[in-house]
């Protein structure tokens, strides 16, 4: 006997089961056909306007930092601001994702844009979220060339372009819209929920942002809801 | 259990660890910060409570049908590239990680927080193997460094102070300028990334623990808020995940449920910073992520909770809100429990894992007021299975003679009535008369464990049944 037929056969034995109950199985593909959606918060169902201002209050609340810009065309102008303000070095990676390839880098000749993986040594990362979330100020990034998951953790800032029309209310409607993407039961490699920057509080419970993934979030927060 | 445990020792434990003056001093901040913090995190949400009960259903049903989710889950994680390893002990899971890091002649591995790794003993396996573990979440690099076990399943390293931290990095961080400042915590923390960052970079496989794992889609989810667990399984060769069987929930509306009260229970955040959902390895498409993705399902005595009341255990997603409610965890730490799991989760986990014989100590060490179950995200009736614990341990006659002595006689006179409402009231007009110039008693006759700490109350005079007597008595009259 295998080892996983004697944990099938304890489960089953404790559950007092043979595991060919029709009625069972109905339920489990049931459950999973349906995806049924559980309690939802009154916040998380605001209209669009509103649910756009908790999500600029939630990743502000969560220490992330926030641009609300009008056109998508302004996004190279505002990273190279925001690299000025802070004293870096005009440069950043990104992935191969359409929608950033399209803005005119061209208009900010000094700004080095490199495409691919991070391997560490990259300061300033950005990419375009697949989604963000109002109820909790989430962005929601989704793996594969066009925003490689590394962009997301090893940066030291990580700027983020979320389109306003993608802030989603809850959770609940961005799984919707993955299996809308990818089909029903499947999943990108991987989907990083984030919520602000990096932090540790496991020294004496005291908070402190920067641990191991990037020390800034910067949402830059694209147009008006749809 | 390559693990040892002191548990059978907690009454010593405990008495080390009031007298422990660092250690008093980290405990004393426990409380007070996370207590406040989840209840300000619940009262930002309205439906919390319904999101708790919403939380228990769906771990219930879960349960109940448990090894066809596990079937389903197996076919999704196989269909998306990863293998599946089953894992009925410790030692078998140790051994399947051991195998694939050996395959891949991997040479260091990095990871992420694991209850479920410290439960199996994986670092000193890994070691005497010849493959350098790395923890990478701040706390449990502090007690790796340290050769500590943790004493919080959230905040491994809660025992410490920054001081000892300073004194640590010194130690062990001996290439760096002996003359730097570390007197601030944002200096340690900048330190310890500066280190660590090296290490990620250079693993050969990131072992990390499940939070949740999905069977609709095949996915296994982590959640930290340092990004260490995300970068250990994005940035290796393979990533391994270990997970116990009752992490299995059926849908990603499911865990969306148990993500909005997960945080909020542990360290009263709306959401934690990184929450990752991992499904199979990298696709042929990706510039990044992990070659391999390999998840090992543990049982280690799991299964046979399913069967009777220990079933509403396998509920637990880990947050430590009843360690940081419980007043005993407030007065002795994580360490007196002695083993891998500490606190009232604990005090029910650990017998079941490593045996009553060696674990009875643990459900006495509660007060039974009710807290931890009051705060329980899944609503786990832990001060219940307690009790259940210490009925099984007076069954197999493993409570000490004096206390079944003690037992005995109690009993004998409270299932006679007749007996026990005079014997009573005779005891305590007793005790009344003899203190009745202090009202108190310094010393008692079989009561030293309470008086050498402060004093007994003497009674008033009669017992709550015979003034309860008396009262309705007279009410009958009016």
């Amino acid at each position: 006997m295998s080892s996983r037929d004697i944990v099938f056969a304890s489960v089953r034995r404790a559950l007092g089961v043979t595991g060919a109950e029709a009625p069972r199985r109905q339920e489990v593909d049931g459950r999973i056909a349906g995806h049924p959606r559980g309690v939802i918060p009154q916040r998380a169902q605001l209209p669009p306007a509103e649910r756009l201002d908790l999500f600029k209050r939630m990743v502000l609340a969560a220490a992330g930092t926030l641009d609300h810009l009008q056109d998508a065309a302004v996004v190279p102008e505002a990273v190279a601001a925001y690299l000025r303000a802070r004293n870096l070095p005009p440069a950043l990676l990104r992935g191969a994702d359409p929608r950033l390839a399209d803005l005119p880098w061209h208009l900010q000749p000094t700004l080095d844009v490199w495409i691919g993986a991070s391997d560490g040594r990259q300061l300033v990362g950005l990419s375009h979220a697949f989604a963000g979330i109002a109820e909790s100020g989430t962005v929601v990034m989704l793996s594969g060339p066009d925003n490689p998951s590394t962009l997301n953790l090893l940066p030291d800032y990580h700027l983020v372009v979320v389109q306003a029309a993608d802030v989603a209310g809850d959770y609940e409607t961005v799984w919707d819209r993955v299996r809308a993407a990818y089909g029903p039961g499947e999943m990108p490699r991987t989907v990083n929920w984030i919520t602000g920057p990096s932090r540790s509080a496991d020294i004496e419970q005291t908070l402190l942002l920067g641990a191991h993934g990037p020390r800034s979030l910067h949402v830059l927060l694209v147009g008006e809801p749809g | 259990m390559s693990v040892h445990i002191t548990s059978p020792a907690f009454k010593e434990n405990a008495k080390k660890a009031l007298a422990d003056a660092p250690l008093q001093s980290a405990l004393s901040k426990v409380g007070p910060g996370f207590i406040g913090r989840r209840t300000a995190a619940a009262g930002l949400l309205p439906e919390f409570d319904a999101l708790r009960d919403s939380a228990r259903d769906i771990k219930n049903h879960t349960l109940a049908h448990l090894d066809l989710y596990l079937e389903r889950y197996e076919t999704k994680v196989r269909a998306a590239g990863g293998h599946v390893h089953f894992a009925v002990d410790a030692a078998e899971a140790r051994d399947i990680v051991t195998d694939i890091c050996r395959r891949l002649g991997a040479k260091t591995v990095t990871k992420g927080k694991s209850m479920v790794s410290e439960e199996i003993g994986l670092n000193d396996h890994l070691a005497a193997c010849g493959i350098e573990p790395v923890e990478t979440d701040l706390g449990e690099y502090l007690i790796q460094i340290r050769g500590e076990a943790p004493s919080h399943i959230i905040a491994p390293a809660i025992h410490l102070n920054k001081d000892q931290v300073e004194a640590d990095f010194r130690r062990v961080h001996a290439h760096l300028p002996p003359e730097r400042n570390l007197s601030e915590p944002t200096a340690l923390l900048a330190e310890a990334r500066g280190e660590l960052r090296q290490r990620f970079l250079q693993a050969d496989v990131g072992i990390t623990g499940a939070n949740f794992l999905v069977a609709e889609t095949g996915t296994s989810i982590i959640v930290t808020n340092e990004g260490n667990g995300d970068l250990t399984q994005t940035l290796p060769k393979a990533h391994i995940v270990l997970a116990s069987l009752e992490k299995l929930v059926p849908t990603l509306e499911d865990v969306s449920q148990l993500l909005r009260v997960l945080a909020r229970s542990a360290t009263g955040q709306e959401m934690s910073v990184y929450t990752t959902f991992s499904t199979g390895p990298r696709r042929p498409e990706d510039v990044d992520g992990p070659g391999e993705y390999h998840v090992v399902i543990l049982d280690n005595g799991r299964s046979g909770m399913l069967a009777g009341q220990l079933r509403e255990m396998l509920r637990c997603i880990r947050c430590g809100a009843c360690m940081n409610h419980c007043p005993v965890y407030h007065a002795v730490g994580g360490h007196a429990y002695g083993w891998v799991y500490p606190g009232p989760m604990g005090a029910v986990l650990t017998p079941s894992i490593i045996g009553i014989e060696k674990g009875a100590n643990l459900p006495n060490a509660s007060t039974f007021c009710g807290r931890c179950e009051e705060v329980c995200p899944v609503r786990i009736p832990l001060p219940k299975l307690m009790r259940h614990w210490r009925e099984k341990e007076f069954e197999r006659h493993l409570t000490p003679a004096p206390q079944r002595f003690g037992l005995g006689v109690w009993s004998f006179f409270a299932r006679r009535g007749w007996l026990y409402r005079p014997a009573t009231r005779l005891a305590m007009w007793g005790l009344s008369r003899l203190g009745w110039r202090a009202g108190r008693f310094s010393t008692l006759p079989l009561a030293g464990g309470w008086t050498r700490h402060r004093d007994f109350p003497a009674p008033e005079g009669d017992t709550f049944q015979a003034q309860w007597h008396a009262r309705k008595a007279k009410r009958g009259q009016e």
